[in-house]
């Protein structure tokens, strides 16, 4: 009778409070960039367009999810003196997998991001999560943590993308079979600032797009504003240092 | 030897792994809070950078590319990287307790340092020489120790201003990033080249 009792008191809802609570925390109060500041490495180098940061955040939530899946199937036989090797052998291979599929798939965006998905490897958010939470958990929440996480990553990453490709270049994905022209001279902009008689002329004549968010150095601004303003929303969130 | 010192000044200088690139964030914004640190971490990444990058290119060179293996690339870099920043623990370790005791969790991170195995993976792509890419890993290593002791000297004292409580800390290590980036951006009209023509047998 007491068995089949804690048997009940064992079985956890697939999807409680605290799995609600392992996706949702690290988009916005536990941010993997804005919060923990893991990760910024591999990634402010793509956010110039919104297309390849779409693509890199995905590649992220895969690797971050699958990784802390196998870790976690693992984390009973590895050793811990060489924890750290496999760890890395473990991502490093899922990322080859994410990078060999990306060259098949898609090779021009394939091309653009470059070296940046391999970096994903050394991303330490990835490496973060492992040590963090999936060594000492079970694979099923470990798996929402990686989505979570990889979520809250890609969600900075598309946002600062957003910010950068709008008002550095005036279009939205770029490169995509969605690509929009927003605002800039000539006929194809949905706001057309050049040619006269033209609404968007006459309301928008003084606009140019500015040329210091396509540089790199803008996504460092971007997100400091983000952070700017979590943090005066949210105090608890404010370290002295 | 004029191509040497082009690459290092260029690594160096004009295409700065943390302002150009933004490569090795992590441990720049979590280390760079007191200038000691961050010297011993500079000098690190710069043994580490300088180091790996040759073996990265012997492997890469005589075994990846020779037997048509360049899928396994990322897993045979990131090991070697991983047991040469084990070398270096060792050897900080044994010669300056002080320095590993300060650099603690930091020093295992250099392995995951994007700095590191970004700067192999750039050396790929670039098709760089094995002397160039000596010079490379040499010249992004010390921009990198450049751009840490900086940052981390403005951000010492920077704690005795008033800043809005909402930026401190991380915020302004961000915008103080940035700006550093925009002053490193005017050094890009620098050409090389200039530097190509000196040599010490002249």
């Amino acid at each position: 009778m007491s068995t089949t009792k804690a048997k009940v008191a064992e079985q956890e809802p697939l999807f409680g409070k605290k799995e609600k609570a392992l996706l949702r925390d690290p988009l916005l109060d536990n941010n993997p960039i804005t919060v923990q500041v893991l990760g910024v490495c591999s990634a402010l180098a793509v956010t110039s367009l919104v297309y390849p940061s779409l693509v890199m955040a995905v590649a992220v939530v895969f690797v971050t999810a699958a990784s802390n899946l196998v870790t976690s199937l693992l984390r009973n036989t590895i050793p811990k003196a060489v924890r750290l090797i496999v760890q890395l052998v473990i991502i490093a291979t899922l990322v080859t997998l994410v990078n060999e599929a990306l060259k098949a798939v898609n090779f021009p965006i394939y091309k653009q991001l470059s070296v940046y998905i391999g970096l994903i490897i050394t991303n330490c958010i990835v490496m973060g999560r492992l040590e963090a939470f999936a060594m000492a958990n079970k694979p099923w929440r470990s798996f929402l943590d990686g989505i979570g996480n990889g979520l809250g990553y890609g969600l900075i990453l598309v946002a600062v993308g957003f910010v950068r490709e709008l008002f550095g270049k005036g279009s939205l994905f770029a490169g995509s079979p969605i690509a929009i022209q927003i605002i800039g001279p000539g006929e194809n902009y949905l706001i057309d600032t050049a040619t006269t008689g033209q609404w968007g002329n006459t309301f928008f004549g003084w606009y140019a797009n500015n040329n210091l968010m396509v540089m790199s150095v803008a996504a460092m601004f971007v997100i400091a504003v983000m952070i700017w303003w979590q943090r005066a929303r949210n105090p608890k969130l404010v370290d002295i240092s | 030897m004029g191509d040497f010192i082009n690459i290092f000044i260029k690594s160096a200088f004009i295409e700065n792994m943390i302002l150009a690139y933004f490569l090795g964030m992590c441990s720049f914004l979590a280390v760079s809070k007191s200038l000691s640190t961050a010297f011993g971490l500079g000098l690190a990444v710069i043994f580490v950078l300088g180091i790996t990058m040759p073996i990265n290119w012997l492997i890469n060179e005589y075994l990846l590319v020779n037997f048509e293996l360049e899928f396994l690339r990322f897993i045979i870099f990131i090991a070697v990287i991983a047991s040469m920043v084990q070398l270096v623990e060792m050897v900080v370790e044994k010669f300056s307790p002080g320095l590993y005791a300060a650099l603690g969790i930091f020093l295992p991170l250099i392995t995951v340092n994007c700095a590191i195995l970004g700067g192999s993976l750039f050396m790929v792509s670039r098709e760089y020489n094995l002397g160039e890419s000596v010079a490379f890993g040499l010249g992004g290593g010390f921009g990198w120790f450049l751009a840490i002791i900086a940052i981390a000297a403005i951000r010492e004292r920077i704690r005795y201003s008033n800043v809005p409580p909402a930026l401190r800390g991380l915020g302004m290590a961000f915008l103080l990033t940035g700006l550093m980036g925009l002053a490193f951006l005017s050094l890009s009209g620098i050409d090389p080249a200039v530097f190509g023509g000196w040599s010490p047998a002249k």
